[in-house]
């Protein structure tokens, strides 16, 4: 059984789960909606024995709705299937169900998507920031954070600052259409 | 002819034994000659800050080899490496338990002003926080560049004041 084979078995299995499959250099990604989420994991996990988690991550579609994308690569060491499964949350309550009682390394994945992007894992044993302490007001992730910081203090804790960024050699002009464009040096900056 | 001095107060048993300096001159002189180091490691830079302690390079020439682990025992805080926020008012404290007089070397680019990092979790220098006495360009540096940085320690150390720091109300006293 190949990755496709596995999307198109999925999709006999769980009618009206998954909302697109799409392939792209020989990857497969899936995207499911938000409810199907943990039912389609625990039959991955079990049944078609995807006993790896390789990674979770997040991407902000800032202006889009719905928001946020979850994006979950899965790897079976037995049939040697690698699967990426994609789910959605809203801006409004950014929130999808947790998979930690699934995979636990899903555990510290998941509070590093809910330091860095905010996103509530509901039915986490423990969601806490992983990297930034407790107290720090923004997710650092998100498009509207800029790219220098914002001022924060928790006495005794720690405080953070605004990074000057003025010539500096990573910042690179939005909506330019390709990377060289984009680029300071494009600018005549030095 | 006799050569043999004949001084009520010389005597050629202690000779070689007795040198006439400035008080400040002998206790900078003391003190430059045994830094003893507090090694605040905490990226790439302390794997340079390792290799100056080893063999080829050797800062014992400097009598800096003793690494102390205790900011109680340190003269000298080298902060090598990006310093994040989250560590800073860690380096800050253990910067206030060491006894004075202490110095600081900031060593390559992310210590000095936060390098390459731009960003929101990064302090930019660590000179925000606690004075800086040197400072050592280079991401990171060669050990070369921090045993020059040790030995422009050791030359403002030599230039100080230390007997007036340390016992201001006795000189002021003295003075009146």
């Amino acid at each position: 059984m190949t990755a496709a084979e596995t999307a198109a078995a999925l999709q006999e299995k769980f009618p009206g789960a998954v909302l697109s499959v799409t392939e792209f250099r020989g990857e497969t990604s899936l995207t499911l909606t938000p409810a199907s989420l943990v039912p389609v994991m625990t039959y991955c996990q079990g049944e078609l024995a995807f006993d790896l988690l390789l990674d979770i991550s997040s991407v902000d579609n800032m202006g889009e709705d719905p928001r946020y994308v979850l994006v979950y690569e899965l790897y079976s060491l037995s049939t040697k299937i690698h699967l990426r499964i994609k789910t959605t949350t809203s801006e409004e309550e950014p929130a999808v169900p947790t998979v930690s009682h699934l995979w636990p390394t899903a555990d510290w994945h998941e509070r590093e998507v809910y330091d860095m992007m905010g996103i509530k894992f509901t039915g986490h044993p423990d969601l806490r920031r992983i990297l930034m302490w407790e107290g720090y007001p923004y997710y650092p992730l998100r498009k509207e954070f800029p790219l220098g910081g914002l001022p924060s203090d928790m006495p005794d804790v720690a405080f953070t600052g605004t990074a000057p960024l003025e010539g500096g050699p990573f910042v690179t002009s939005a909506g330019a259409t390709d990377r060289v464009r984009a680029e300071p040096r494009a600018k005549g900056e030095k | 002819m006799s050569t043999e001095l004949t001084h009520a107060a010389y005597d050629s048993k202690i000779e070689g034994n007795i040198i006439f300096t400035q008080l400040d001159a002998a206790m900078n002189w003391m003190r430059k000659n045994s830094l003893w180091p507090m090694p605040m490691g905490l990226a790439c830079c302390a794997i340079e800050l390792m290799a100056t302690a080893s063999s080829r390079f050797d800062i014992a020439r400097f009598g800096a080899e003793v690494m102390r682990f205790s900011p109680r025992q340190a003269d000298v805080m080298i902060v090598a490496g990006t310093v994040t926020y989250k560590m800073a008012l860690a380096v800050k404290r253990i910067w206030d338990q060491m006894p004075e007089p202490k110095w600081c070397i900031a060593m390559g680019a992310c210590a000095s002003s936060g390098g390459m990092y731009r960003s929101y979790a990064v302090l930019q220098g660590i000179d925000r926080l606690i004075p800086v006495d040197v400072y050592i360009s280079g991401c990171p540096p060669r050990p070369e560049a921090l045993i020059e940085g040790f030995m422009r320690l050791q030359r403002k150390i030599q230039g100080e004041q230390s007997f007036l720091a340390q016992k201001k109300e006795l000189v002021e006293a003295l003075r009146e």
